[in-house]
């Protein structure tokens, strides 16, 4: 007999008992899925020389220890836990925040000279600088010369703005409130840098400027947030004028908690009339 | 000197040397940033064929930045040998180049003519080098160097254990130091970036890392890269440290910037000479990282390859046990993706070892860079293939403290084992003793970190 009739005797004889037994066949797990959580990335030494210490050397660092091997290379869990966490930067990188995320904190979008995301990541000059519509845009809309101006922007990364402003903005509001500050017209700044600050400080002129903005993401958190305060911003500011809240997320500083130390701080900016290293906290 | 150049039947003029240089390196976005980048990919080539044809004597005549200005400047002027430098005067660029690519040049010959280059000549010709003659002229080169035990013998590759951690947590360091050695990797120096810039803090860590080479014997040398001012009070409060660690930038204004001077790295270099504890005779590590002197304004307007390679320049005079560039840790408006990064890689490496420097690769990229973990891969396998003295080696090649990609302590494993390499001498027939790598190969204990405790 031939190849291909034993191949085609087999697949009858497999075709008819599918149809005789039709549910043992199907195996539940390939309906479900494959359901993967954060355990499944876990991997073990096989016979460490001491299993009582294991435990001790991963639970001291956040660092990738304990991981084991397959000859000189990692196990295919841990690389694609160190690509997984690498896809999740680079998406935070490239993302957008979308318009009507805006809206429900009723913030309106102007842009920065920044073109597109990849002269932006090659010209931090040109996201420190807003277009001449956006300057057109926030002279109308803005209220000129408030005593507080809030900022939110993308930064290096979108999904910073979408994990964390709805925790820090309605904290950052309550304190000013708290500590009697008025507020000007907050907007969104696409494409913006941390001295996009001292641009929008000479149009609006407030007193104090808080910018919320995307940090450069990480592998341990790619949506982290810092809120940028400097007292009058203007021109010629240089970076120690500034003071930063940094690394605001979820499992780093709680959103919550750094709204309500912004008004803080620009309480005391204000009764100081100084930001940055010459500020007393 | 030469400035324009009829290509075919096109003119291209050039201001001066400084523009040529600039203008005949490979596309970079930080000499874009800095406005010197070519204007299209032809003029690029148009002033690499101009840089070919110019003499080495042209290229010491007519400084990028004058010796009456800076420091640096002076120095590199400072170390030139006349009589080597009178005999490879009359060379052009694309001579040096066939030179160094021919069979009849061996390290030998190198090392005689490298007492005659300054570093702008070294970077010239990194200019005219396509990657594969930058790692066909570096792997002949061998620079061996000594703190506690000799690295960077042909046919082997060093690793430095970089167990960083975010709070300078001393259990959560041992841990990673140990994950390290279980693998391998070590020999080139335990080195922590520190997060806290205090003496007190640094001498901790040295104390501690000290302990654990004592204590296991290790062959190998300590060092916290914290600002060397710091390393100074900690040293002179007892700590017992191997090497003395700074950032070097290739001008005077970019040391500035990061709080150095050359009279500062002398009397650094007096101390360590004097209450170092390791043996000697090298006793610094220094990393550089092309674009730093842009990114602190003090570039001068020169392109960053050329600024690079005076860095090395620069770091020769203090006889260094251990340099490495930093190459893809400066992010993307300086190095836009992996092949810039990988270009600055090679050509870094290569500038390095050409003026004797016992070059070491962090072959790394930040997450907004166009760059990811496979493009490090083929870097390193690059740099495995021109003799890279040694890698940085990081858990899984994710460094939780300084938030950027690095290689993995895998990686050297598996580099030394793809190429056929060795740890350093020493260091390998520790592991052997410790029954972590025999015959060259990982054994079943490798990669088990509680072996150390």
């Amino acid at each position: 007999m031939k190849e291909k009739q034993i191949e085609l005797i087999v697949q009858k004889v497999m075709e008819q008992l599918q149809a005789k037994f039709p549910t043992e066949n199907r195996a539940d797990p390939i309906d479900k899925g494959l359901i993967f959580t954060e355990k499944d990335w876990e991997t073990s030494i096989p016979k460490p020389a001491f299993q009582e210490g294991v435990a001790d050397l991963i639970t001291s660092t956040p660092a990738r220890i304990g991981v084991w091997r397959t000859g000189t290379r990692p196990l295919t869990k841990t690389m694609l836990k160190l690509q997984f966490d690498h896809a999740a930067a680079i998406d935070a990188v490239g993302g957008e925040v979308l318009e009507n995320y805006l809206e429900e904190f009723a913030l309106f979008t102007v842009e920065t000279c920044y073109e597109n995301k990849e002269v932006y990541l090659k010209r931090p000059d040109k996201g420190r600088v807003l277009t001449d519509a956006a300057v057109q845009t926030i002279t109308e809309r803005c209220h000129n010369r408030p005593q507080v101006q809030i900022v939110v922007s993308d930064g290096l990364s979108a999904c910073a703005v979408e994990t964390n402003l709805k925790d820090v903005y309605p904290a950052l509001l309550d304190s000013l409130q708290l500590n009697n500050l008025t507020c000007g017209t907050p907007f969104f700044v696409k494409g913006g840098r941390v001295a996009c600050m001292d641009h929008i400080g000479e149009i609006l002129e407030p007193e104090v400027l808080v910018l919320l903005i995307g940090e450069r993401p990480g592998l341990v958190s790619a949506s982290s947030m810092s809120a940028y305060m400097c007292y009058r911003p203007r021109k010629g500011i240089v970076e120690s004028d500034r003071n930063v809240i940094s690394n605001i997320h979820p499992l780093g500083t709680p959103p919550v908690e750094a709204g309500a130390h912004i008004g803080t701080v620009l309480q005391k900016m204000l009764e100081q009339k100084a930001s940055g290293v010459k500020l007393e906290l | 000197m030469k400035s324009s150049i009829t290509l075919l039947h096109k003119t291209y003029q050039f201001r001066d040397l400084k523009e040529i240089l600039a203008k005949a390196n490979e596309e970079k976005s930080g000499d874009q940033l800095a406005g010197i980048a070519a204007n299209d990919a032809q003029e690029r080539l148009a002033a690499r064929h101009l840089l070919a044809d110019l003499t080495l004597s042209e290229i010491r005549n007519n400084p990028v930045l004058a010796p009456e200005e800076d420091e640096v400047s002076r120095l590199i002027e400072e170390s030139i040998n006349e009589k080597i430098y009178q005999s490879i005067a009359n060379w052009t660029v694309s001579e040096l180049r066939e030179t160094l690519l021919s069979d009849n040049t061996t390290n030998h010959e190198i090392s005689r003519i490298r007492r005659g280059l300054t570093s702008e000549m070294a970077a010239a010709a990194a200019k005219i080098m396509s990657n594969l003659d930058l790692i066909q002229a570096a792997s002949k080169i061998e620079i061996i160097t000594q703190c506690n035990y000799p690295i960077g013998h042909k046919g082997t590759l060093a690793g430095r254990a970089q167990p960083n951690h975010p709070t300078d947590s001393i259990q959560g360091i041992k841990a990673s130091l140990y994950e390290a050695l279980s693998y391998g990797i070590g020999d080139a120096v335990i080195g922590i970036n520190p997060v806290i810039d205090t003496a007190e803090s640094v001498k901790q860590i040295l104390q501690m890392t000290r302990d654990e080479i004592d204590r296991f014997q290790i062959p190998t040398q300590n060092c916290v890269l914290a600002h060397v001012t710091t390393q100074m009070r900690a040293i002179k409060n007892g700590a017992p440290s191997d090497l003395l660690f700074q950032s070097l930038a290739g001008t005077e204004a970019g040391n500035k910037a990061f709080g150095i001077s050359i009279d500062l790295l002398n009397e650094a270099n007096e101390l360590i000479q004097k209450e170092g504890t390791s043996h000697g005779p090298n006793l610094w590590y220094f990393e550089t990282g092309q674009g730093s002197e842009l990114s602190s304004d003090a570039h001068h307007c020169i392109d960053q390859v050329t600024l690079e390679s005076r860095c090395y320049g620069l770091a020769k005079k203090y006889k260094p046990f251990i340099v490495n560039t930093v190459v893809g840790f400066i992010g993307p408006e300086y190095l836009f993706n992996s092949k810039q990064v990988i270009r600055a890689g090679l050509e870094d490496h290569f500038m390095g070892k050409l003026q004797g420097i016992p070059m070491g690769v962090d072959v790394c990229y930040t997450n907004h860079m166009k760059a990811d973990q496979n493009d490090m891969e083929n870097l390193a396998i690059l740099l495995g293939s021109a003799g890279v003295n040694f890698l940085i080696g990081v858990p899984m090649a994710d460094d939780c403290m300084l938030n950027y990609q690095s290689t993995s302590f895998h990686d050297i494993a598996s580099v030394r084992s793809v190429l056929g390499l060795r740890p350093a001498p020493y260091f390998e027939k520790w592991l052997e003793k410790m029954g972590i790598i025999e015959d060259g190969r990982l054994t079943g204990r490798a990669g088990d970190p509680t072996i150390f405790m």
